[in-house]
C-alpha cells in the first residue's frame, strides 16, 4: 500500500536516511525501533512531505502513486495521517475543538459525527474534558487527543511516532491495546516508530530496526524477538551473565 | 453630565481605536507579527477611497467598497510578495519587513497625493449622513456620524467575536498561529490562512481609517494615521493581544480615558496617555487586563 524505495534524505547537512527501503500492506501494523537519533522520525517526516525538497533520493509511492515532494496538506488528503512525536495539540483550543479541526479536510457531516462518537468510545476520558483547554491536559491525555485528532482525518494509513513518550507503563499498555483496536476495527493500516521494542513487537505484525539511518534487520516480531541482537540491545535479555550476576565483555552487534 | 458627554465621546474614538486594535490582533494571533504597517495600510486606502469621490466623482457607499478591495489586495500581496518569500521566516525578521513596507507606503502616499493636507469630503450621498447634525438625548448630543461609527464597529466587533469562536476558519485561522506544524498534518492549508488573515485585517483597518478621518475631521495627509496606529496598538497592549475581548476593551478603555484627561487635565498630551498606558500595562500587567496567554510547555 505504503512503499519507500531506497529514500535518502539529508536533515540541513547531516545525512539522516542512507537509503531506506519500506513496504507496508494494507490492513497491518508495521513497526520501526531504533535508538534516538537513529532516523525513525525522520522517515515519516519524509513520508509526510513535511521536509523542503527531501528526499534527495529514492521515492514514496502511495497505491501506485508517487507523493515525493507533495505539502503535507496534499498527503493527508490522500489518506495518511501522522501523530508526531510529542503530541503536538492546539494548546488554546478546546478538546472538541482540536477534534473537529482533524476534520477539516471534510464534509461528511454524518461521518465526522459517528468518527468523534468512536473517538469518545476508545478515549472516553476526552469526552470528559471536551471544554477544557488541550493545553492543560495530562501527557497521556494530550497523547490521546492527538491520536484522536489524526483518526479525525479518517486516514487510510496512520503514522505514529512514539506514542508511549513520557507515558506511565500502565498508560502506555493501554495506549497500545486501543491502537490495536483501532487498527483491527477499522482497518487502518498503521506504521509504529518506537523505542519502546517489548511494546511495539507486540501488537506488529511486521518490524524493522534501524540503525544510523538505515534498515538492519526486519522479520515478523516472532523472528526478531528469535534474534540474538535484537533480544539484548532492543528487548534487553541477556543470556551470557556470568555466575557473579553480570556481564563481563561487551558483545558486538553481528549485523554491523 | 459632562461625564456622560465624555463617556460617549470616550466610547466613539474608543470603537476606532477597537477596530485598529482588533485589526492588528487579528494578524497577530495567525502569525504572532505585530503589524506596523497597519496604520499606513489604512492611510493609503483611506487616500484611494477620497480618490475614487474626488477625482472619479464616485459616491461615498461605492468608494467605501472599493478600497475595501483595495486594501484586501494591498495586503494579500503584501503576505504574498513580501513576508512569504522571507527565507529566514523568524518574528523578528517579519517585524522588520513590516516596518519597512510602512516606509514604502508613507513614501508613496507622499509622492502620490503629496504633502499637502486635504479635506475629505464631507458629503455622504447618498445616504443620509451629516457630519454636523447631531441628536440631543436630554443634556447629551451625539453627533450622527459619531452614532455610524458605534454602530459599524459594534456590527463589526461582534461579527468578528463570533467568526473567531464558531467558525471553520476562524478556528482554522487560530490553529495556525498556535501550531503549524499540527495546523499543516491536519490539512489546514496555512499559506492561504495567512493571506485571508492579512486581507480581512487590513479591511478592518481601512474601515477604521475610513471612519476615523470623517468621524473626527482630520484632515488627510501621509501621517494622517500615526497617531490612531500608536492608540491602537496602545489598546490592543492595555487590553492584551492574545484575546477578542483583550483589544475591544483596551480601545473602549483608552478612549474614555482620553476624552477625561483631555477634558480635565490637558488635550495638548492626549497622545501622551496611550505611550504611558503601554509602558504602565508592560510594568504591571504584561499579558494586558483581559489577557489569559497559555504558557506553552517546552
Amino acid at each position: 500500500m505504503l512503499s519507500l524505495n531506497n529514500i535518502e534524505t539529508f536533515y540541513g547537512l547531516i545525512y539522516a536516511l542512507k537509503g531506506v527501503s519500506l513496504e507496508i500492506k494494507e490492513g497491518t501494523i508495521t513497526a520501526i525501533l531504533g535508538s534516538n537519533g537513529a532516523g525513525k522520525t525522520t522517515i515519516l517526516r519524509t513520508i509526510m512531505g513535511l521536509l523542503d525538497d527531501q528526499p534527495e533520493k529514492g521515492n514514496v509511492m502511495l497505491s501506485g502513486e508517487n507523493i515525493n515532494f507533495k505539502d503535507p496538506e496534499f498527503i493527508v488528503r490522500k489518506g495518511i495521517s501522522y501523530v508526531p512525536e510529542g503530541r503536538e495539540v492546539w494548546n488554546e483550543l478546546t478538546v472538541r475543538e482540536n477534534l473537529a479541526m482533524g476534520a477539516y479536510i471534510r464534509n461528511d457531516k454524518n461521518g465526522i459525527k459517528k468518527d468523534l462518537e468512536g473517538i469518545y468510545h476508545y478515549f472516553p476520558v476526552l469526552q470528559e474534558r471536551e471544554n477544557q483547554l488541550a493545553g492543560t491536559l495530562s501527557g497521556g491525555e494530550q497523547q490521546m487527543l492527538a491520536i484522536g485528532r489524526a483518526l479525525m482525518n479518517s486516514p487510510r494509513i496512520l503514522l505514529l511516532d512514539e506514542p508511549s513518550l513520557g507515558l506511565s507503563p500502565i498508560l502506555v499498555k493501554s495506549i497500545f491495546r486501543i491502537i490495536k483496536d483501532i487498527n483491527r476495527e477499522r482497518g487502518i493500516t498503521i506504521l509504529l516508530v518506537e523505542q519502546n521494542a517489548r511494546m511495539a513487537l507486540m501488537i506488529a505484525n511486521y518490524g524493522y530496526v534501524m540503525e544510523n539511518g538505515r534498515f538492519v534487520i526486519s522479520g515478523t516480531p516472532e523472528e526478531l524477538m528469535e534474534n540474538e541482537d535484537v533480544r539484548e540491545f532492543y528487548l534487553g535479555i541477556k543470556k551470557d551473565v556470568s555466575a557473579k550476576g553480570y556481564q563481563r565483555w561487551k558483545r558486538k552487534k553481528k549485523w554491523r | 453630565m459632562i461625564f456622560f458627554q465624555l463617556v460617549i465621546d470616550g466610547l466613539s474614538i474608543g470603537s476606532l481605536y477597537a477596530l485598529l486594535a482588533l485589526a492588528m490582533v487579528i494578524i497577530y494571533k495567525t502569525s504572532e507579527v505585530p503589524n506596523f504597517a497597519q496604520g499606513e495600510m489604512a492611510m493609503v486606502t483611506t487616500f484611494v477611497s477620497y480618490h475614487l469621490m474626488e477625482y472619479y466623482g464616485f459616491t461615498f457607499p461605492v468608494s467605501f467598497l472599493g478600497s475595501l478591495i483595495f486594501a484586501a489586495m494591498l495586503a494579500v500581496f503584501f503576505e504574498f510578495f513580501f513576508l512569504r518569500r522571507a527565507k529566514e521566516p523568524n518574528i523578528l525578521n517579519f517585524i522588520i519587513i513590516t516596518l519597512g513596507f510602512e516606509r514604502m507606503l508613507y513614501g508613496l502616499a507622499a509622492w502620490k497625493w503629496g504633502a499637502d493636507q486635504r479635506l475629505y469630503p464631507s458629503s455622504f450621498d447618498p445616504l443620509p449622513i451629516s457630519s454636523s447634525d447631531t441628536f440631543n438625548f436630554g443634556i447629551i448630543s451625539v453627533s450622527h456620524i459619531s452614532l455610524i461609527i458605534m454602530s459599524v464597529a459594534f456590527v463589526l466587533i461582534g461579527g468578528l467575536v463570533i467568526f473567531f469562536k464558531f467558525t471553520r476558519l476562524g478556528i482554522a485561522m487560530k490553529a495556525t498561529q498556535q501550531n503549524l506544524l499540527a495546523s499543516r498534518i491536519n490539512g489546514i492549508r496555512t499559506n492561504r490562512i495567512m493571506s485571508f488573515t492579512w486581507g480581512l485585517s487590513a479591511m478592518v483597518g481601512a474601515i477604521a481609517g475610513m471612519l476615523f478621518v470623517p468621524g473626527t475631521a482630520t484632515p488627510l495627509d501621509s501621517n494622517l494615521m500615526l497617531a490612531p496606529l500608536i492608540k491602537g496598538f496602545a489598546a490592543a497592549v492595555l487590553g492584551g493581544m492574545t484575546t477578542m475581548i483583550g483589544p475591544i476593551g483596551g480601545g473602549f478603555i483608552l478612549g474614555i480615558i482620553e476624552k477625561f484627561f483631555g477634558f480635565y487635565i490637558s488635550s495638548e498630551f492626549e497622545t501622551t496617555v496611550s505611550f504611558t498606558i503601554i509602558v504602565l500595562v508592560l510594568w504591571f500587567r504584561p499579558s494586558g487586563l483581559f489577557g489569559r496567554h497559555y504558557i506553552r510547555k517546552v
